[in-house]
């Protein structure tokens, strides 16, 4: 044995950078695992809706990313309006300012008029990257606000969900969205004039229990989270876990509350389809 | 009133289980009681106590939720959690009430709709939406009263109505002081803290206009009751001076300032 020979170690330079570029050819976000079936997939296999490959469940959306799948043919409605943040609560302003950056909305709904596959619709689409879609005051006036315009103007209304709730940070002002929008929904309602939801992922809380469940019409996408109570509270209570699906549009739809589970890729047909088809008889 | 207690200690006193039944309440404020039952869909939820009753000499609809007495009733009730069957129970006598022209009072104590996998699977969201919904449709006085816990939309369900009051040592919140430190704060623990700057207590609540009037809340259970009962009439008497129409516009009117 030669105690003197020189081991064949390899010499690193942990601070030197890599002469191959490997990792400029290969960014971050190529493949991407679909939330739902867990199954990582090429970033351009889920196409230009952002539909996983594999089960179809469809990729969250910022409010603008939604529209511009839809139309390219719309006006926005009430885009100033500001939060008065009933509570004055502690570093809330910071937080809406960050929302506000990220989404370019001044709350956590897109409001206002298109036209989706030549039908004249009022428009909500919520923003599930606006502290995650949370139903503040101004997401409360902004979407009543849909439902009295669209009442003036004769129009249908579609509203797309996705919400975890009353927005906690602004208290019972938040909750009582609940109740006014309901009414307004109620008139527009009364006056005999269409209102279609589109359940998205995810769908819960305060949302689902006020206007997400008072459409004339409730479709879905696949695999959306529809719920009122949250998994962890359910389980908590009954101390059972839940099946995976148990809270899904497609389990919602088996025990009567959703109408349709609809791929996004043929929401814009279908919206206009069922507008219509809810339309008077033109002579 | 007493002296001004914290935001913590009205969530604690809006707990008490000093604080008076939900029969105590209905056998005090009203004659001829005759409890109604079932949602006509299937379902009976103990959680919710419906019925028509006389408070004074005019008939109207009681519909209440109930922590329940004995162990069973705070069994069978989840402790006043209300399941779909009792909101569309709820939804049922009210409409039955517009019927009848008959006021509606509603008595609320719950921490909440039922967070349970049935109550999920039966639509416990459905069930309050239609609720919310009805407040436009219902031609009637409407008084809803919180004398303890008014805990989320399964508290708004029965108070979408044209007075809303509350206990003087009531709550009504977003979500439980608990469930708001635990979300921001991931520690149930600072519940009080939470109780704080969450604007739950009745004199919060009154300066945003969430609600109409405080109940004095004294030791003494008669003189609650008989003070209560002499609001109550006061104010539908009061009410009834409108048209359905107008009392309509005027809970919408109420409603659209939030």
């Amino acid at each position: 044995m030669n105690l003197f020979k020189r081991k064949p170690y390899v010499e690193t330079h942990p601070h030197r950078q890599p002469e191959r570029h490997f990792n400029q050819k290969v960014p971050d976000n190529m493949f991407i695992q679909c939330p739902h079936c867990k199954e990582g997939a090429y970033y351009k296999a889920f196409g230009a809706f952002r539909v996983c490959p594999n089960c179809g469940y469809g990729m969250r959306l910022k409010a603008q990313e939604r529209l511009d799948m839809l139309t390219a043919d719309y006006t926005p409605w009430d885009t100033e309006l500001q939060t008065k943040d009933p509570l004055n609560f502690p570093g809330y302003d910071q937080k809406l300012a960050k929302a506000q950056a990220a989404t370019g909305l001044n709350d956590s709904v897109w409001t206002g008029e298109a036209r989706i596959a030549g039908a004249n619709v009022a428009l909500g689409i919520m923003d599930p990257f606006f502290i995650m879609g949370s139903l503040g005051t101004i997401t409360g006036e902004k979407i009543t606000r849909l439902f009295e315009r669209a009442l003036n103007k004769q129009l249908p209304v579609v509203i797309f969900t996705a919400s975890g709730g009353a927005r906690m940070q602004e208290g019972m002002p938040a909750l009582m969205q609940m109740a006014k929008i309901s009414q307004a929904v109620a008139r527009h309602s009364a006056a005999g004039l269409f209102y279609l939801t589109i359940l998205t992922d995810p769908t819960t809380g305060g949302v689902t229990a006020s206007f997400a469940m008072q459409g004339d019409i409730i479709a879905a996408e696949p695999h959306t989270l529809v719920g009122f109570a949250g998994r962890r509270v359910i389980e908590q209570t009954i101390h059972k876990k839940l099946p995976e699906d148990f809270q899904s549009g497609e389990n919602l739809q088996k025990h009567g509350f959703v109408d349709s589970i609809v791929p996004r890729e043929k929401l814009g047909a279908f919206i206009a389809q069922v507008v219509r088809l809810n339309q008077p008889e033109e002579e | 009133m007493a002296q001004k207690k914290t935001a913590a200690e009205v969530v604690q006193a809006a707990r008490s289980a000093d604080k008076i039944s939900t029969k105590t309440l209905i056998n005090g404020l009203f004659n001829d009681f005759v409890e109604l039952h079932g949602d006509r869909n299937g379902g009976d939820d103990p959680a919710i106590i419906g019925g028509i009753a006389r408070l004074g000499n005019r008939a109207v609809t009681v519909i209440a939720t109930q922590k329940g007495e004995t162990v069973e009733e705070k069994i069978a009730t989840h402790y006043g959690d209300p399941e779909p069957e009792g909101y569309r129970k709820a939804l049922r006598l009210m409409r039955q009430a517009a019927k009848f022209n008959r006021p509606i009072i509603t008595l609320i104590n719950t921490a909440g709709a039922y967070p349970g996998a049935d109550a999920e699977a039966h639509g416990q969201g459905e069930a309050i939406a239609a609720l919310l919904q009805a407040s436009y449709d219902l031609p009637v006085p409407f008084i809803a009263t919180i004398f303890g816990e008014g805990g989320s939309g399964g508290a708004l369900a029965l108070a979408c109505a044209d007075e809303v009051w509350m206990f003087e040592n009531s709550i009504y919140s977003v979500l439980s002081p608990e469930g708001f430190a635990s979300i921001l704060w991931k520690d149930s623990t600072r519940a009080d803290e939470a109780a704080g700057l969450m604007k739950l207590t009745p004199n919060d609540l009154l300066d945003m206009k969430i609600i109409d009037t405080i109940i004095p809340e004294p030791a003494n259970q008669d003189r609650l009751l008989k003070n209560l009962k002499k609001k109550l009439l006061l104010k539908l008497a009061d009410l009834s001076q409108l048209s359905g129409e107008e009392l309509i516009q005027k809970r919408l009117a109420r409603f659209r300032e939030f």
